[in-house]
C-alpha cells in the first residue's frame, strides 16, 4: 500500500488481549470458513452454519460480524457501511469492535479497503479482486414471503421450482403498474439458485454481476450463509415486457453533483423543502476532495 | 384459451394415435394407517377422458387413495404408470420427485376441498391463475393477463376482478377459482377431492355444470372423490365404492347406481333422501 493511502487510514489500534483475536473462538470460526467454502463452491445455495451470539441484538449484523470475524486477518483493513455511510452508530461501532478485539486497521475508503462489511448499499467506487464485500441479511430466503415452511422453500430450491418468484412480481405490475419492488430484489446467481441480495437497493443488483470481487452474505438470525464468488453471473428477475430497471433521480447530488448514484432524499425544513444527496458518504467526499464537484 | 386450444389439440393427436391406451394403470395399491385404515389392493385403469368417481363414507379411504393417485404421499405396496405427453410410461413411485412436482403442475391437476388450501390466499386471482404458467417458464406479462382474463371468463367470474385477493370471493368463487388455476396448465388428468363439499346447493349445481362442461370440452380425466351421489351421478363415467379401506364394487355409473350389487352399494344408494 502507497503512503498516499496510508495517510487516510485510521492508525493501526491497540489490540485488547481479553478477548481471542476478532471476537470469536478459533473452532467457531473454523465452523464457519467451512461453510463458507461450501458457500462459494455453490453459488447462492444457503448454507446453515451454527450462529454464535453477538454482543450486540439480532437484526443489527450479528451475521455479518460472525462472516468478518472468520475472514479477518491482522493485515486486513476493514470498512463497515449502514445505508451507504461510514459515519452512522451502527457502522462505527462495528468499526470500532473489530478495532478493538482485533486490532485491525480501519478505513472509511472504499478503495484502501480489504474487507467491507455493509448493510443496504454496495459502493460507488468499483470493487477490485482483492476485496470481500460481507452483507448482513434479515431474511436470506426469497422463497419466505410466499412458502413460510423451510423443508419446503429447501425442496424448492433443490428442485429448481422458483414459479412463484414470478409470482410476486406480477403482484406489482398488477398493482402498480410496474415492478415496484425497490430493495431485496431477487436475483438468479450462476443461472441456478434463486438468491436475496440483502436489502440493497435494486440499483445494486447490476454491481453483483460479474464483480471481481468475493461476495458474502450471512443471516445472523436465521443462521444461514450463502455466497456470490467473483465474475459469477447475477442476474435479476423480471418479464419480458417489464425488464428489470434501476432506479433513477431527476436531481444531482447536492454536495459533489454527481448524477449516476443512489441518492438520499432529505427534508430540510417544515415546509418540505427537498434535497437529495449520495447515500455512499465516502463516494461523495472523494469526488469533493478530488474538485470534481460541479456546483 | 390459448392453453386450452392447443391442449384440444395435443389430446385429439393422442387419441387418434392410440384410442385404446390408457392414460393411469394402478396395480395392488395399499397403504394402510391401521387395520382397514386407508386404502388396500386398489387397482384400475384410467382412460383419456373418462372421469371416475371414487364413493363411499367417511373413513373408507378415498382421500388417501386420492393422495397416493397424485404421488403426494407413497404407498406401502403397489405400482401407478402414467402414460406422458411423450407417450412413455413413467412409474409415478419410482420417478423423482422433480418429476412428480412437474406433473402435478403441468399435466395433472389437483383441486382441493377446501380452496384455501389449494389458492394462494395472500396474492391476487390473476396471480393464481399465472403461477402454473410462470413456473412453466412463461415470462410475458402481457400473456399472463390474458391467459387470467380469459379463464376468469370460463369460470364464469367477472373479469374485472383479477386484481382482487381471493378472500374477497364467495366460497363458490374461490373454488371456480380453484379449478382455473389447475386447468391453466392445460392438464390431462385432474384429481378433485370433495370439490363441492362445504357450498350450499344451488352453489354446487351450477359449479357442477360448470366442472361438466369444462370436462367434457377439454377432454379431462379427471378422478374424483365424493360422499354425494348425485355428484357422482352427474359428473362420473365409471364409479368405485369404497368401504373400509376396500373396493367394493366398481362399474358404470348409471349400472350401479341404478342397479347396485354389494349390499354396501345398496345401502348407500337407498339412504340418499328423495325429496
Amino acid at each position: 500500500m502507497n503512503a498516499a493511502t496510508q495517510s487516510h487510514a485510521q492508525p493501526r489500534p491497540e489490540r485488547d488481549e481479553a478477548y481471542n483475536f476478532a471476537y470469536l473462538d478459533e473452532q467457531t470460526k473454523r465452523m464457519i470458513r467451512r461453510g463458507l467454502l461450501k458457500a462459494v463452491a455453490i453459488p447462492g445455495y444457503q448454507v446453515p452454519f451454527g450462529g454464535r451470539e453477538m454482543p450486540l441484538p439480532y437484526g443489527w449484523g450479528t451475521g455479518g460480524m460472525q462472516l468478518t470475524a472468520a475472514i479477518l486477518g491482522a493485515e486486513d483493513v476493514l470498512k463497515v457501511i449502514d445505508q451507504g455511510a461510514d459515519d452512522t452508530t451502527n457502522a462505527v461501532s462495528i468499526r470500532r469492535f473489530f478495532a478493538r478485539t482485533a486490532g485491525v486497521e480501519t478505513t472509511e475508503r472504499t478503495p484502501e479497503a480489504t474487507i467491507i462489511q455493509t448493510r443496504h448499499r454496495i459502493p460507488e467506487t468499483p470493487l477490485h479482486a482483492d476485496q470481500i464485500m460481507v452483507y448482513q441479511v434479515p431474511i436470506p430466503d426469497p422463497l419466505r414471503f410466499i412458502e413460510p415452511s423451510e423443508t419446503e422453500t429447501r425442496t424448492m430450491h433443490a428442485l429448481n421450482d422458483y414459479g412463484v418468484m414470478h409470482v410476486k412480481l406480477y403482484e406489482d405490475i398488477a398493482t402498480f403498474g410496474h415492478i415496484a419492488t425497490a430493495y431485496a430484489y431477487p436475483v438468479t446467481v450462476n443461472e441456478r439458485y434463486v438468491m436475496d441480495p440483502s436489502p440493497i437497493p435494486k440499483f445494486d443488483n447490476p454491481k453483483l454481476d460479474m464483480s471481481p470481487a468475493l461476495m458474502l452474505f450471512a443471516a445472523g438470525r436465521e443462521k444461514r450463509l450463502y455466497a456470490v464468488p467473483p465474475f459469477t453471473r447475477v442476474t435479476s428477475l423480471d418479464f419480458e415486457d417489464h425488464p428489470f430497471e434501476v432506479q433513477k433521480w431527476a436531481h444531482n447530488c447536492a454536495i459533489c453533483g454527481s448524477h449516476d448514484s443512489f441518492l438520499d432524499e432529505l427534508i430540510l425544513d417544515d415546509r418540505g423543502t427537498q434535497s437529495f444527496v449520495c447515500s455512499d458518504t465516502d463516494y461523495c467526499a472523494q469526488r469533493v476532495s478530488q474538485g470534481r464537484a460541479e456546483q | 384459451m390459448i392453453a386450452a386450444q392447443h391442449l384440444h389439440e395435443k389430446l385429439h393427436q393422442d387419441v387418434l394415435a392410440d384410442p385404446v391406451q390408457p392414460l393411469l394403470k394402478v396395480k395392488g395399491l395399499s397403504k394402510l394407517y391401521g387395520p382397514e385404515k386407508g386404502c388396500q389392493d386398489v387397482s384400475f385403469e384410467l382412460y383419456p377422458g373418462e372421469v371416475l368417481g371414487i364413493v363411499g363414507e367417511s373413513g373408507s379411504g378415498k382421500s388417501t387413495l386420492l393422495s397416493l393417485l397424485s404421488g403426494r404421499c407413497l404407498p406401502d405396496s403397489g405400482v401407478i404408470d402414467y402414460r406422458t405427453t411423450q407417450d412413455h410410461w413413467l412409474d409415478l413411485y419410482s420417478a423423482s420427485e422433480a418429476e412428480r412436482r412437474t406433473l402435478l403442475r403441468t399435466e395433472w391437476g389437483f383441486v382441493e376441498q377446501n380452496p384455501r388450501d389449494g389458492l394462494r390466499m395472500a396474492v391476487s386471482a390473476g396471480a393464481n391463475i399465472g403461477e402454473r404458467l410462470m413456473a412453466q417458464g412463461v415470462r410475458n406479462y402481457q400473456q399472463l393477463r390474458a391467459a387470467g382474463l380469459d379463464w376468469l371468463n370460463q369460470v364464469e367470474i367477472d373479469p374485472a376482478r383479477i386484481d382482487d385477493l381471493p378472500r374477497t370471493f364467495s366460497g363458490g368463487m374461490q373454488q371456480r377459482l380453484q379449478i382455473a388455476r389447475n386447468l391453466v396448465s392445460g392438464p390431462r388428468l385432474v384429481f378433485m377431492d370433495e370439490p363441492t363439499g362445504g357450498l350450499d346447493v344451488s352453489v354446487q349445481a351450477r359449479l357442477l355444470d360448470l366442472m361438466r362442461g369444462l370436462v367434457r370440452e377439454l377432454d379431462l380425466a379427471v378422478v374424483i372423490v365424493t360422499h354425494d351421489l348425485a355428484v357422482a351421478r352427474l359428473l362420473a363415467d365409471r364409479l368405485m365404492v369404497m368401504r373400509r379401506s376396500r373396493v367394493v364394487e366398481t362399474g358404470l355409473t348409471d349400472q350401479i347406481l341404478d342397479d347396485p350389487q354389494h349390499p354396501y352399494s345398496q345401502l348407500l344408494v337407498s339412504s340418499v333422501l328423495q325429496p
